[in-house]
């Protein structure tokens, strides 16, 4: 033990390391990419090969007010974040609201899209391969905003409550990482299923 | 070579435990363990899971040998055999390898990098239950689960359950579900505890320890958490994928409706190729640490060392479907998946030369880590040239599915892993435990494993290069394949006879080994200068270092490495 205390010196510690809260949210979200990755391959891989109908084209229309809702959420998220760091706690929650509205409307209007599909067009996950592969793939992306959705919920009641100060901006952060993160895979699902798959 | 023990000075014989400790009941022990969220004991308790399913696997393996010993034998139903081979190959990969290498990163990492525990300590007892979780879930299938053939029981599909097999017409009941979420459970696990480990490296390390001044054990077990974050994904997409066509009616892999089962053969193996590495890699480092320390040299081609690792991460992510010549690709595919397979020996070529390197000059002792790490060097190398050989597409249209196959990817996992995971807890098994291992049941344990091994493992190429396939349940008499198979089944019992020393001397040294002090082997990472076992905060105080080997500096403060470094 004398061996180890020799070395002991009380420079002040220069190098920069990084938060760690960032990292493991980063691996989560990569790992998270690798999974969308394989919905996204088997989506593209079976356009066009369903034995029955119906096809992309004669039922899908585009989710425009869902996907404006859905990105400016990523914006009000960033807002929320700066009033928290800049310490304005009211305002903070207005904007962390904000983004919860926007984020539970996106959810509504996916449910809404599903009703019309599946009472309306006859298309469901056992229909043909595109049922199987736009339900999976939309209700992976659907899951994430959900579960994007309750953490956001905890971190409003909290605020309610009154306990998110400033000094939870880092673990603020953190979770908007992974809001931001649900956001940008609907730009690759809206790109892939409304845009190519159509 | 066990005067090694002492030299240094700083070997310091454990404080007896405190009287309060003593007054602890087995119940306040086990309860200590449930709820603990110590790196450590995490890690330990990681081993000792992979260990106990390593000993059950071991076991079903038994079983399928003595069945295929002789033509024509009935001593188990073709039912079960094809249960017991599912459930090998299933348990090897996810319930022991994973394990094994996840407990060794938890214990090791942060006590090498001067830490006192990972970044997320409730998270990684998380990933502990979860894997735990998964591994029951997989062995309930054996009371709750009905397979294929409707007879009860494990699942029967093999370990990489094909589609359309694993499909809801063909495989009847329930044992390919729990087949799918006792791995999909343990992949979280797994995903939760590579997250851990990377973000314990980036950004925990101890004053001084630069990326570059890190030890190759956590470097690889770096390089081994990001290629888990990237390939265990894909299983977890593909299984979640089979469940909906389980579950809810989908048609991913169902063929009558337009499904590809090859569409599951790729995603399969974007997992499984790279799995290999994963597992690899951390036995790499075991080596690159157990060589050095054996050969008293520093290790050679440090910075090539870690080059060759990224190198192997970056490529093995793209030789997968090297699984699948026989399924029939184009030649452009062949060629690809050719080419980038043969690349990957490559780095582990320089790395085979670098503990070579290390080696060269050395004064060698020949401990029980150091002996099973020799094993290693050379089994790899003979793993790796067939290898090679299976990754010429024509080769491997041959030889796909046959025992020649079974016998390379046997000389990977066990000729390569299993010995350095014995290496890996001779060695370390002193610093857990603060007893060392007897060296005397050490070497018997090596010699008969590694004798078990060749006869097992050499012979298994050639009923394979006679057209033995993989996975048949009896076969006729007058192939030229009796007496080959006699003599792999003969194998079987030296390594029995090996393991069941090992854990013999488990037991014993637990109890009654020599005590090891801080550092037994006189080493030069910093686990040994800590106490062993050590404290449950790691360090009294968080080292500072200067070089690559912190403890020679301590050791010769008038030639420390920092100067040459």
């Amino acid at each position: 033990m004398n061996a180890t205390t020799a070395t002991i010196s009380f420079e002040p510690k220069t190098t920069w390391t990084p938060s760690k809260g960032v990292v493991g949210m980063t691996c989560l979200i990569i790992a998270e990419s690798a999974i969308f990755m394989i919905f996204v391959v088997a989506y593209l891989f079976y356009l066009g090969k369903s034995l029955s109908g119906p096809t992309p084209q004669q039922v899908l229309e585009l989710p425009i007010l869902n996907t404006i809702c859905l990105l400016s959420s990523s914006v009000t998220i960033t807002f929320a974040l700066r009033a928290l760091r800049g310490g304005e706690t009211k305002r903070f929650s207005y904007w962390w609201l904000a983004t919860i509205a926007l984020g539970a409307y996106f959810l509504f209007g996916t449910g809404y899209e599903w009703h019309r599909l599946i009472y309306e067009k006859g298309l469901s996950i056992k229909t043909n391969l595109f049922g199987t592969t736009f339900y999976s793939l939309v209700g992976l992306h659907a899951s994430h905003v959900v579960i994007g959705l309750v953490a956001l919920l905890i971190v409003m009641a909290f605020a309610i409550g009154g306990s998110i100060k400033k000094a939870h901006a880092e673990r603020v952060h953190v979770l908007a990482l992974y809001w931001h993160f649900v956001d940008t895979v609907w730009i690759v699902v809206f790109t892939v299923v409304y845009i190519i798959g159509r | 070579m066990n005067g090694a023990i002492d030299i240094g000075g700083i070997s310091e014989v454990l404080p007896p435990a405190s009287s309060a400790e003593s007054e602890k009941t087995v119940l306040d022990h086990i309860h200590s363990w449930l709820v603990t969220v110590d790196h450590k004991k995490l890690g330990l308790m990681y081993i000792m899971y992979g260990l106990v399913f390593f000993v059950i696997a071991g076991l079903e393996a038994t079983a399928i040998r003595i069945q295929i010993a002789w033509p024509n034998l009935h001593i188990i139903s073709p039912q079960a055999f094809n249960q017991l081979f599912t459930m090998h190959g299933t348990t090897m990969v996810f319930l022991v390898g994973m394990p094994l290498i996840f407990g060794f990163g938890n214990y090791l990492v942060p006590l090498m990098i001067g830490a006192r525990d990972l970044a997320f300590p409730r998270l990684n007892a998380f990933g502990l239950w979860l894997s735990v979780f998964g591994g029951l879930l997989l062995y309930f299938s054996l009371i709750g689960g009905e397979g294929m053939t409707g007879a009860g029981g494990a699942p029967d599909v093999g370990w990489f359950a094909y589609a359309p097999l694993t499909g809801k017409a063909f495989s009847k009941g329930h044992s390919t579900d729990y087949w799918t979420l006792g791995i999909m459970v343990g992949g979280f696990g797994s995903i939760a505890t590579a997250s851990n480990l990377i973000t314990t490296i980036l950004c925990m390390r101890c004053r001084g320890m630069t990326l570059l001044k890190m030890p190759l054990v956590s470097w690889l077990n770096l390089i081994m958490s990001g290629m888990v974050l990237i390939v265990v994904s894909p299983l977890t997409a593909a299984q979640i994928m089979l469940l909906l066509d389980r579950f809810a009616g989908s048609h991913f892999f169902d063929t009558q409706a337009g499904g590809s089962a090859v569409l599951w053969m790729h995603f399969f193996w974007i997992f499984g190729h790279p799995e290999v590495y994963v597992l690899m890699i951390p036995a790499f480092a075991w080596a690159s640490e157990i060589i050095p320390v054996f050969s008293r040299k520093a290790i050679f081609g440090y910075p090539v060392m870690v080059g060759a690792t990224c190198a192997i991460g970056f490529v093995s992510l793209s030789v997968w479907a090297h699984h699948m010549f026989t399924v029939g690709m184009t030649s452009t595919g062949n060629t690809f998946f050719v080419a980038s397979t043969m690349m990957v020996g490559v780095p582990t070529g320089i790395k085979i030369f670098n503990w070579l390197g290390t080696m060269w000059g050395g004064k060698l002792r020949f401990a029980t880590p150091m002996l099973f790490s020799i094993a290693f060097l050379f089994q790899f190398l003979i793993a790796g040239l067939t290898g090679i050989m299976l990754a010429a597409a024509p080769w491997d249209w041959q030889l796909n599915d046959s025992y020649f196959l079974v016998a390379h990817f046997h000389y990977v996992l066990v000729g390569a892993l299993v010995f350095m995971i014995f290496a890996a807890v001779y060695y370390w098994f002193p610093k857990a435990s603060g007893r060392l291992l007897s060296e005397r049941l050490g070497k018997w344990h090596f010699w008969l494993f590694l004798i078990g091994f060749h006869v097992t493992f050499d012979t298994m190429h050639l009923p394979g290069l006679l057209g033995m396939p993989r996975r048949i349940y009896t076969f006729e008499a007058g192939r030229g394949w009796a007496l080959l198979n006699l003599i792999c089944t003969i194998g079987v019992a030296f390594q029995i006879a090996a393991t069941l020393i090992f854990v013999f001397n488990v037991l014993l040294s637990l109890r009654k080994g020599k005590p090891a002090g801080n550092d037994p082997w006189d080493a030069w990472t910093l686990e040994w200068s800590t106490s062993s076992p050590p404290p449950e905060y790691n360090f009294p105080e968080i080292p500072t270092v200067k070089s690559r080997r912190p403890l020679w500096d301590i050791k010769h403060p008038t030639d420390p490495d920092w100067k040459y470094e």
